[in-house]
């Protein structure tokens, strides 16, 4: 950047002007504070489930709450909201996921496949009378 | 787009693990639809540039928020002034939310923070213009963040999970931006000849920094095609470029506005918008720190952090005692 840019600079906006900033400072930030981040969970109303919406970085899960209200309570209808530091989340892995694949396959877990009409009408059409097949 | 994410086209990103079945594989998961998660195996030039367009999408909102930001307390009314608040206010939410998507990639929210005070990362370059008048402001809010929702939902719709689900919500968010936006250049437009003076101003000096906001043509870069096999970039800059004309040019010309580009119409033949070439040579020097606000915001930026931080040493002291106010 320019050398001229280090002049103070004089803004449209007069609180900047006020501010006697100089530009052209390029040097690191030191201490820039690292806060953990935390997941949150939001409730829209009582008795519904709380769901993941997202992250927000604090010191604390006091402070933690009061940004997830400001980030994720903007809009929306909110009753409740929890937050938990992402290090506490467990998870499976991804390279994992065949674990999942087979529970489609479990039929006998859906009611739809339980058919009993059949063979409550075949018994009434044989007069309610036993079969000799088992 | 955002900081219009250069590559240097001799970088090298491949690295030995990079084996063509592990490349396959990944390809074959984004075809399938497939979103990448954090965890996933990724290659590091996908890392590297998703990184760095999501970084800049997350200071472009920080520092968007600058030439709007001064207008709150000069907004006509009470109603606008609140709408601008909340507007500005989402800005800031909509990089955190982009920082922390960035963050799951490697990079800590507070190393962006560094690059971008430092100028080592870019930010979208419309805003290293004024925000001269309120028309100015309108005209931000309007076609600014038309500009923004085009691209965002294309990327939306990209492969890596974390960034789709930060975009859903801010294109959600935004959608009133653009309202609000169209609503006071609608007034102005309409209202008495000092105000039309004024839009017609504003648009007059807005058009090229618009025309610049997507970005210079990249149809011929060989990166390119990579990231958009790879669902990272969505749409060319021209086809953005072109979808952004299609949507607002009819809606600024119906107020009767005009643009200063006479080469501007939609050709029937190509089906595609004609228009001269804005000024790259400009968008070069500005994005490269010589544009009439850049020093300002990056010293903006670099006041906030330093005087932000007794807020921040407080937060982090949970011995701090609380004083109670005198009145």
């Amino acid at each position: 950047m320019a050398l001229e840019d280090k002049k103070r600079i004089e803004s449209l906006d007069p609180r900047i002007s006020r501010a006697h900033l100089s530009g052209g400072n390029h040097e690191d930030m030191t201490g820039l504070l690292h806060f953990q981040t935390y997941e949150v969970f939001h409730q829209n109303k009582r008795g519904a489930q709380h769901k993941h919406v997202g992250i927000v970085h604090a010191p604390n899960s006091d402070m933690a709450l009061l940004y997830a209200k400001e980030q994720y309570a903007r809009r929306e209808q909110t009753a409740n909201i929890w937050v938990a530091p992402s290090s506490c989340i467990s998870a499976t892995e991804y390279a994992d996921d065949d674990i999942f694949t087979t529970t489609p396959e479990k039929l006998y877990r859906n009611p739809a496949t339980y058919k009993v009409m059949d063979r409550i009408q075949a018994f009434k059409e044989r007069g309610m009378t036993p079969s000799d097949e088992v | 787009m955002y900081g219009n994410a250069y590559i240097d086209p001799n970088e090298k990103f491949s690295s030995e693990e990079e084996t063509p079945e592990l490349l396959a594989a990944f390809q074959a998961r984004i075809d399938a639809g497939d979103k990448i998660e954090p965890q996933d195996w990724m290659p590091a030039m996908y890392r590297k540039q998703l990184i760095r367009m999501i970084e800049q999408h997350a200071h472009s909102e920080i520092i968007g928020s600058l030439p709007e930001g001064t207008w709150i307390t000069r907004a006509p009314g009470f109603r606008r002034k609140l709408a601008l608040m909340a507007k500005v206010q989402d800005e800031v939410g909509h990089a955190q939310l982009l920082y922390s998507a960035a963050e799951t990639l490697g990079k800590s929210r507070e190393d962006m923070m560094n690059d971008l005070i430092t100028g080592k990362s870019k930010y979208s370059n419309i805003f290293n213009y004024p925000a001269l008048t309120w028309a100015d402001s309108a005209v931000i809010a309007w076609l600014v963040d038309a500009g923004a929702i085009v691209n965002q939902l294309a990327n939306s719709k990209g492969s890596y999970g974390p960034y789709c689900r930060a975009l859903e919500r801010i294109c959600y968010e935004e959608s009133f931006h653009l309202k609000y936006g169209h609503d006071n250049v609608v007034h102005l437009a309409t209202g008495t000849k000092k105000q039309r003076e004024m839009v017609q101003a504003a648009m007059t000096r807005w058009w090229t920094p618009l025309m610049h906001f997507f970005g210079p043509s990249d149809k011929a870069s060989v990166h390119s095609d990579t990231l958009m096999r790879w669902k990272v970039k969505m749409a060319s800059n021209d086809a953005m470029r072109q979808q952004f004309m299609d949507m607002y040019i009819p809606k600024i010309w119906d107020l009767g506005l005009t643009l200063p580009d006479p080469l501007l119409k939609k050709n029937t033949e190509t089906g595609l918008w004609d228009y001269t070439e804005p000024d790259w040579e400009e968008f070069k020097r500005v994005i490269n720190g010589d544009g009439p606000c850049n020093a300002e915001r990056l010293a903006v930026r670099r006041m906030a952090e330093e005087n932000g931080r007794w807020v921040a040493r407080a937060i982090n002291n949970e011995e701090a005692e609380h004083v109670r106010p005198f009145a």
